[in-house]
């Protein structure tokens, strides 16, 4: 049997811009890609790399501004501010990291769940799901905190199991939408199994959403957790973190020294922008090229 | 016809939706190297006869037996799953959606047989070569993502992922009625030849009766989940005696066919 | 007979994620007053891009040259007001109603929309005239219709609401997209019938764009043939069947299955259909004709006259009568 197929058109479509590795992010996305570079080196190098002890309190220069060698100056208990900003980064950031990585995990895991087998695990699954809904993460944290004992710990699990609902429930439908695709049919006559079929076609296909999601979570957490510092119930001082330098220079930003509180909100700010900036990019890419 | 000769039997077959019966009292028998279209319109319930032979929906009730087994009941393991994988496959209708977008045709071709059949990686490529030429792909082509291939390409990696595992019946599920008329040819002349050289049995549900006379020897004409009349093809197309059958037949487009409204066209069958 | 709708040497180029891309090259065709044209192709061939060329629906950021005139009117020019009264003047049938109804509007709501908004037709008349066109495409106990929502008639049902609306407007140019290809083969017919009589009653010209050359051949006047972004052929639809003047209308004829009988095996054509940008220079057939020469890849092919009918083919006039034989080969 000969039939002849000619295709220009697949040589035309393999050169398209679709079909790079290197995403097409922008000036925007690249300097996301930039602040998120730098957060990331931050947290692992900073408590090493910071000029001074972060914890080191010197009462005679409480709520010094910047003088030589201590460009940020010094919060109301004579700390360097940029060396706490340094080697704060670490929890915050990781923090932020753990609280994502498992939220996104948990979730993933129950949307393939309700989606795979559908009908009653489906039902016993999104109703269960509805009703931890109604718990706010941060309050969920606060009781964590009264049972376990605050510590930054217990808050980021608790704001783990308050947000894989969320990832949950947005996973589902399009976890749903790919369970109907006529190749998971296909492959289900060819007696592959339900782990084959889910984790090696259903999850890839759905990945840029979970990778969106999981940096839209990161930008969360990096808030509730600070927040949850603020509180006083996640790190606890004189630890330096993001949220606890927030925390504590509110008495320095009352008696008129705003750079203590001011340069950790701009830290917090900037990583979570970045980030989410660079998830929504990445997942708007990705639906248009992929189908 | 002895009985071994029989690949595909269908007995009192019923599904039921909620309240809405989609098949009804379905019986048929597919001798080896024959083909079965299953007619009709949306909503007739051949499509859910189709999905339930391959067992992607479970029968109200009747039976199903391929190559003398019994697959009317949900497989109980790994391993009759597979096996009934290896007697029966689809081709489904839509060529863009029944490719994973992430798997080329040879990987596809290969993961399939990896399941079934392990062996060592040349003697799997050695397959996934003999499969591309069955189906009149280069290796280009069976090394490209779906969607850098065309519609009819598309299909024809379907159907060489069906056959990967040297089924004994092919469910035909509208496959070439997504495609260009020019292209839509080529691949039921790649089905014929398979046919031809494989003595595989296909069941092809259609609604396009011309496509129907191409490829099938007898024919089933559904509506709304019962069978009103089945025959020869060619007999059947060219003498129908079901009005609904006559209203089909004279519903399809030709030379010097003109359209009537159904009040009409009652009145003439 | 008075022309219609002129379109002379129309191309369109679409912009793509790769720059501007041609879709349809120096198209012309007409269509008289009352006439059903028939525009047959496969994918890619730019027949639903004419329409939408005509009917000002491009996408936007598309290119467009040479001319296309409507009763007189350069439509290619018209903005604003103009551009609103030659939309009503011309309706669009397409493939999915359902893509084109907004679901959770009744049908009432959305035949009315328009003869509310824009011509200041009051509610109470507007649905009366709806109720009529409903009628009209025969549909019983319109009314009741009215109150419903999409979700609530079948394919067919709702294909003629589609119909009836264009018809509200009182359109004097139908373009039918691929209007029946979603259908079930006796709602087809049923619907064929509703454009074939709409035709007869009203004077509706018709553009009937479809894949399916029979189905064209048996409800229009003319037929024409776009492979690759151009018009090979425009000839007598009835004639088109039998008698074809291009090797790819006769190649279309023959791929497809005949249902009076099973043939040995079908006439494929190799290769793929091809998008006018990735066409071949000189005639862009030429890589899937069986006919095709050295002369054929080396000149740009030009529409001729021939019996009647149009074609673009050099070698027309020498393989007269032979296209359909020759594909036997």
């Amino acid at each position: 049997m000969s039939i002849e197929i000619l295709d220009p058109v697949a040589e035309v479509i393999d050169n398209a811009p679709a079909n790079r590795r290197i995403p097409k992010l922008g000036f925007l996305g690249w300097l996301s890609v930039a602040v998120i570079a730098l957060a990331l080196f931050l947290a692992i190098f900073g408590p090493m790399l910071a000029p001074y002890d972060p914890t080191l309190s010197n009462l005679s220069y409480s709520n010094v501004g910047p003088i030589a060698g201590h460009p940020l100056g010094f919060d109301d208990q004579g700390r360097d501010v940029l060396s706490r900003l340094m080697a704060g980064a670490r929890t915050t950031i990781f923090g932020a990291a753990f609280v994502s990585l498992i939220a996104i995990f948990v979730g993933t895991a129950l949307a393939l769940l309700t989606a795979w087998f559908g009908g009653k695990t489906d039902t016993f699954i999104s109703a269960a799901l509805d009703v931890l809904f109604a718990f706010p993460g941060i309050l969920l944290a606060v009781v964590a905190a009264a049972v376990f004992g605050p510590s930054l710990l217990s808050a980021g699990l608790a704001l783990s199991i308050a947000y894989s609902p969320y990832v949950a429930r947005v996973l589902r439908g399009a976890a749903l939408k790919e369970r109907a695709m006529t190749y998971i049919s296909a492959l289900e006559v060819q007696g592959f199994g339900a782990w084959r079929l889910t984790l090696r076609h259903l999850l890839p296909n759905i990945s840029a959403l979970i990778v969106a999601q999981g940096t839209i979570l990161f930008g969360f957490a990096m808030v509730d957790l600070a927040a949850i510092s603020f509180l006083g119930l996640g790190v606890q001082s004189p630890n330096a973190d993001w949220g606890v330098m927030v925390s504590e220079g509110k008495t320095s930003l009352l008696q008129g020294y705003p750079l203590v509180s001011l340069s950790a909100v701009v830290c917090i700010v900037s990583v979570v922008a970045a980030v989410s900036f660079l998830g929504d990019r990445l997942e708007s890419n990705s639906r248009g090229g992929n189908r | 016809m002895s009985e071994s000769d029989i690949v595909l039997s269908v007995s009192g077959l019923r599904k039921v939706f909620g309240t809405q019966v989609a098949v009804d009292d379905m019986n048929f028998e597919l001798p080896a190297g024959k083909s079965l279209a299953i007619v009709g319109e949306s909503g007739s319930g051949k499509t859910t006869v189709a999905r339930m032979i391959v067992g992607l929906e479970k029968p109200t009730a009747g039976t199903i037996i391929a190559c003398g087994r019994d697959r009317s009941k949900p497989s109980r393991n790994g391993a009759e799953r597979k096996l009934r994988g290896r007697e029966v496959q689809i081709v489904f209708q839509d060529p863009y959606s029944s490719l994973d977008p992430r798997q080329t045709g040879a990987d596809l071709v290969d993961e399939v047989l990896r399941v079934h059949h392990g062996g060592s990686g040349d003697e799997r490529a050695n397959r996934v070569a003999e499969l591309a030429a069955l189906v009149g792909l280069d290796q280009r082509q069976m090394n490209a993502m779906p969607k850098a291939l065309s519609g009819g390409q598309r299909q024809r990696v379907a159907i060489a992922r069906a056959l990967a595992t040297d089924p004994r019946v092919l469910i035909l599920d509208e496959s070439v009625a997504a495609l260009d008329v020019s292209i839509q040819a080529q691949v039921l002349n790649v089905l014929a030849d398979i046919r031809d050289q494989r003595g595989i049995s296909y069941v092809l549900i259609s609604h396009d009766l011309a496509v129907v006379r191409q490829l099938t020897d007898e024919a089933i004409v559904m509506q709304r989940g019962v069978v009103v009349e089945r025959g020869v093809t060619s007999e059947l197309l060219d003498n129908p005696q079901h009005p609904y059958t006559k209203l089909l037949r004279a519903s399809v487009p030709g030379p010097g066919w003109t359209p009537q409204r159904a009040r009409e066209r009652a009145a003439a069958v | 007979m008075s022309e219609l709708l002129t379109v002379t040497d129309l191309t369109v180029r679409l912009k793509m994620d790769s720059g501007m891309r041609e879709v349809i090259t120096g198209t012309s065709l007409s269509i008289a007053q009352g006439e059903a044209m028939g525009l047959v192709g496969e994918s890619g061939s730019g027949k639903s891009m004419t329409a939408k060329a005509i009917a000002r629906l491009l996408p936007d950021g598309a290119e467009t040259l040479g001319s296309v005139v409507f009763d007189g009117v350069d439509v290619l020019a018209l903005s604003g007001d103009e551009l609103r009264e030659h939309r009503a003047q011309v309706a669009v049938v397409f493939q999915d109603p359902r893509a084109h109804i907004n679901p959770v509007r009744r049908i009432d709501d959305f035949m009315t929309e328009s003869l509310r908004t824009l011509r200041n037709v009051p509610k109470g008349d507007a649905r009366t005239r709806a109720a009529t066109a409903l009628e009209e495409v025969g549909i019983d106990d319109p009314a009741k219709r009215l109150r419903q929502y999409p979700h609530e008639l079948s394919g067919g049902m709702l294909q003629r609401v589609m119909i009836a609306t264009a018809l509200l407007s009182e359109p004097r140019l139908l373009l039918a997209d691929e209007c029946t290809t979603a259908l079930d083969v006796t709602t087809q017919a049923e619907v064929m019938a509703i454009l074939d009589d709409l035709r007869r009653e009203r004077g509706l010209s018709m553009l009937f764009i479809t894949h399916d050359l029979e189905l064209a051949g048996a409800v229009c006047d003319r037929t024409t043939v776009m492979y690759a972004g151009q018009v090979v052929e425009t000839r007598e639809a009835r004639l088109l069947h039998g008698d074809p003047l291009h090797p790819y209308s006769a190649a279309l004829v023959d791929a497809r299955p005949d249902i009076d009988s099973t043939a040995d095996r079908l006439r494929a054509i190799p290769g793929r259909p091809l998008s006018a940008f990735e066409a071949p220079s000189g005639c862009r057939f030429a890589t899937r004709c069986s006919f095709a020469q050295d002369s054929c890849r080396e000149h740009e092919q030009v529409i001729t006259e021939l019996d009647g009918g149009f074609v673009r083919c050099e070698r027309a006039i020498e393989l007269r009568g032979k296209v359909r034989e020759g594909a036997h080969v």
